[in-house]
């Protein structure tokens, strides 16, 4: 095909459509290769470009023009070009500037995990494990913002808050007229309504799931339970919205559904739905429908190899799997963290396998169990 | 040799009868007689440096604008002079808006723009009532508005004022905050010249790039490029400030020594009190210190000459910039460290807070400078700072990033020992200063 061009990342070289942004070229490669994002959102117009976390290095301009880009770029805004040589993983000068990028983002968080909401499905959890450092360098008191009400639905935790400015594209992209923005600037900038206003349209709980952090939450969720403690449910309505597409994940436990979230795909973006659309849900599914009865049940959902409900899915080490074998061998003395595919080891997935019956912290009958005992 | 200030002695030159009594909108008369690209070529020709700081050439910056056809195209005059030391702009535009105006219509015509704009920093209040007047005036006698002087172009100009940040200055961020939006630096690919306001090709240009242009145009772009030496063409204005007899607005030519700028009577007449020469930020706050052994000669031992190549000799190790032309001269009482942590606050208060490395890394430079000035300082917070910096810089959506942390390395890279003393003596250093030590100015040393 001619449309074609030809890119290499971390020496392997994979054949992409012209346009296509290093960092996508990157994911069609799979595994470590592809760069946490931060604030890039596929299904989000404009996003991306802020968090830095995705810098890589670009070692080969391209065929045309072999000069190095002398700067490390961000994959997820920077389109690729025939025979174009990027560094992501096996370049030191990146690790260095992501562990600099990942300390940044700490720097004024309020490292709450234990009663925050988003744990265990936090990017930047994952983000901190991967890429940052053990330790901390400063000891400055941490900024911190007023509390904001942001309605029945959403709560802001501001705190938290990275400015990836997805919500803002979000609300700009789903929602016929804007409901929020950013104030003011620099490290005071921050997420509101301006006037202490509710957010809600019908589609704003779409915030929730494209926050990677845990800085909106659903309010219905709220301190009720633990991600890793219920599980993950896919499952559809006949949703009366006409854009929403009620294909949707419950947040089970036992028989009590705990959460409603839109599904997510690999990289922890809202999924494609089967109609072929972003997968957005309304406020209605989100919301309201804390019923099975309300449900038709598909199954258990695929869940993500970062997501903590994989932990202790699956049985000792286990070798490497299609595709991970291939990046070891050639992603030349580095050591990626995750080589293998949790689905191609796991029963998780297996829709023959009830999830309670696999060995591991994250099934109902662990916590009836404990309730009992207590 | 004057250029752009000759005229700014002229009583009531500011209006325009008295301004077209002396030679007034003669270039743009010429201009008019020309074709569009051939102003572009005369421009080209002149060798003209964009002003604004980062010294693009502007005949090749306008020859990059997109025209596709049937989409408008724009000028945007680039007015937010806000970095810290940099004031020329204000002053031409203050004392001699014809001048500037001249060059609005003349470039506006060169790149077919038929609405320009004018983005002013909303600090300087009553400046864009002398450039609408001056506008007016204009309009008036026929050199904006319809058909200007039966030449078949149609030009308007607007002032817009901004709220009030430094990032705007920046020309994507200005570009969105002239567009009503907050002023983020946009991320680019597309360059403005490309998708610029309202997403058509636009072309950024500081006020003295553009006040240059009828200068130009009046005397050929040849002669003008025969001024100058090596890459540093025509003459420049620098705003010079701090520890000085007679700080001010001075045009310059590009062959004057540093020693003599500061020194000479005709310039800023020396430092006052008979103190020292410590160090200076030659270029706008962005621009790395340099102590004053540096600063006079370069390691080669050569003198420096006030000019884009001379100055930037070294490197970042042991060169500066002549940047935006803010000449910022600190004498021997001053504070290298507190003045660091000055400029680290102005940068955390002006970062767009966008992209994380400037908005969380500007902040706790600022943080950490903060406690090395008043006496908490620790040995490792050197060290982290660089690192930081270091961090920081080139990783960043915008200059600003690289702008916050070329200072705090420079400071660091030249001025270590005042930033140890600090941390050794943190009762000391809130009474006295470090003074001199050996980076003092070589020629009074000798004395
Ligand atoms: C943070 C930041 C602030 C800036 N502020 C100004 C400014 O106040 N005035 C200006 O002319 N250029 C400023 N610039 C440079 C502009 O982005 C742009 O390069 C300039 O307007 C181009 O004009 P020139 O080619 O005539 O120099 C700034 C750049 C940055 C990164
Ligand atoms: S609230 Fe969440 S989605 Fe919105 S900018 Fe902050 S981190 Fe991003
Ligand atoms: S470098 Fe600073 S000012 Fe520039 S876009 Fe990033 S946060 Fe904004
Ligand atoms: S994901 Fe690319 S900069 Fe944030």
């Amino acid at each position: 095909m001619s449309d074609n061009i030809k890119v290499t990342i971390d020496n392997i070289t994979v054949e992409v459509p012209n346009g296509t942004t290093i960092l996508e070229a990157a994911r069609m490669v799979g595994g470590d290769v592809a760069p946490i994002t931060m604030c890039y959102y596929s299904k989000l117009k404009g996003s991306g470009g802020k968090c830095r976390t995705c810098l890589v290095e670009v070692s080969k301009g391209s065929e045309k023009d072999p000069r190095p880009m002398p700067k490390l770029v961000a994959s997820c805004r920077t389109g690729v070009m025939d025979g174009m040589e990027v560094k992501s993983m096996t370049s030191e000068r990146v690790k260095d500037a992501r562990e600099g990028v990942t300390e940044f983002l700490l720097l004024n968080h309020p490292l709450d995990c234990p009663v925050c909401d988003q744990a265990g499905e936090c990017h930047l959890q994952d983000l901190s494990y991967e890429q940052g450092k053990q330790g901390t360098r400063t000891d400055f008191t941490r900024r911190t913002f007023a509390p904001e009400d942001l309605g029945p639905y959403i709560q802001l935790h501001m705190n938290r808050c990275i400015m990836c400015f997805r919500c803002v594209y979000t609300a700009e992209q789903l929602t016929e007229q804007r409901e929020h923005g950013v104030l003011d600037r620099g490290d005071h900038a921050r997420i509101s309504t301006c006037i202490s206003k509710a957010l809600e349209h019908d589609f704003i709980g779409n915030v929730i799931d494209v926050c990677p952090v845990g800085a909106l939450t659903d309010k219905t969720f709220r301190f009720k339970n633990r991600v890793w403690f219920t599980k993950p449910v896919d499952a559809h309505r006949n949703c009366t919205n006409p854009k929403c597409c009620g294909e949707v994940r419950l947040w089970m436990r036992g028989k009590e559904v705990f959460r409603v979230t839109a599904r997510k795909d690999e990289w922890g973006e809202v999924a494609t739905a089967s109609n072929g659309e972003t997968g957005w849900i309304c406020n209605e599914c989100r919301f309201e429908k804390k019923d099975t009865a309300d449900w038709i049940i598909e199954g258990p959902s695929r869940i993500q190899r970062t997501s903590v409900i994989a932990q202790g899915h699956y049985a000792g080490t286990v070798g490497t799997a299609g595709k991970s074998e291939k990046l070891i061998d050639k992603v030349i003395g580095k050591e990626p963290i995750y080589t293998l595919d949790i689905h191609k080891v796991s029963e998780v997935d297996n829709p023959n396998v009830h999830l309670s019956q696999i060995a591991g912290p994250a099934h109902s009958t662990d916590f009836k169990h404990d309730i009992k005992d207590r | 040799m004057k250029l752009l200030l000759d005229k700014a002695h002229i009583e009531g030159i500011r209006y325009y009868d008295t301004w077209v009594k002396n030679g007034g909108y003669e270039s743009v008369a010429k201009a008019l007689k020309m074709t569009p690209e051939e102003i572009v070529e005369e421009v080209k020709k002149s060798g003209l440096r964009g002003r604004g700081g980062a010294g693009f050439p502007t005949g090749l910056k306008w020859s990059f604008l997109a025209k596709p056809e049937g989409v408008p195209r724009h000028l945007v005059c680039n007015a937010d002079e806000s970095e810290p030391g940099t004031f020329k702009d204000r002053y031409l535009m203050e004392f001699l808006p014809h001048l500037f105006i001249e060059g609005m219509i003349i470039s506006s015509f060169a790149l077919g723009s038929n609405v320009s704009y004018i983005y002013i920093r909303g600090e300087y209040a009553w400046i864009p009532d002398i450039l609408e007047q001056a506008i007016a005036e204009a309009k008036a006698n026929g050199w904006l508005g319809k058909n200007i002087k039966g030449s078949g172009f149609d030009c308007e100009i607007y002032v817009q004022r901004g709220g009030g940040a430094y990032i705007c200055g920046e020309e994507t961020a200005l570009i969105e905050s002239l567009e009503g939006k907050r002023g983020n630096p946009r991320i680019k690919p597309p360059f403005p010249a490309v998708q610029g306001v309202w997403m058509r090709p636009t072309v950024v240009n500081n006020v003295e790039t553009i006040a240059t242009v009828g200068p130009i145009i009046s005397m050929g772009g040849e002669a003008y490029g025969n001024l100058g030496v090596g890459n540093s063409k025509g003459t420049k204005l620098m705003s010079a400030c701090g520890n000085l007899n007679k700080p001010g607005v001075y045009e310059i030519d590009f062959d004057l020594s540093v020693e003599e700028f500061i020194y000479s009577d005709e310039y800023c007449g020396g430092i006052p009190n008979g103190k020292r020469l410590k160090a200076c930020i030659p270029g706008g706050s962005s621009v790395p210190i340099v102590p004053a052994n540096l600063l006079l000669k370069n390691v080669k031992g050569e003198t420096r000459l006030m000019n884009y190549e001379s100055l930037a000799d070294g490197g970042l190790a042991t060169g500066t910039m002549l940047g935006s032309g803010g000449f910022i001269v600190l004498d021997e009482d001053q504070c290298v460290v507190r003045h660091t942590m000055t400029l680290a606050r102005f940068y955390n208060h002006e970062s767009c807070g966008q992209c994380s490395p400037c908005r969380e890394g500007t902040g706790w430079m600022y943080k950490i400078l903060k406690n090395i000035e008043y006496g908490k300082g620790k040995k490792e917070d050197i060290d982290l700072l660089w690192d930081i910096q270091r961090r920081i810089e080139g990783n960043t959506i915008c200059p600003l990033g690289d702008a916050a942390a070329w200072p705090v390395a420079a400071a660091i890279r030249h001025f270590r020992d005042e930033f140890e003393w600090h941390i050794d003596h943190p009762e000391e250093a809130q009474t006295r200063n470090f003074g001199l030590a050996h980076y003092a100015d070589p020629l009074l040393i000798q004395n």
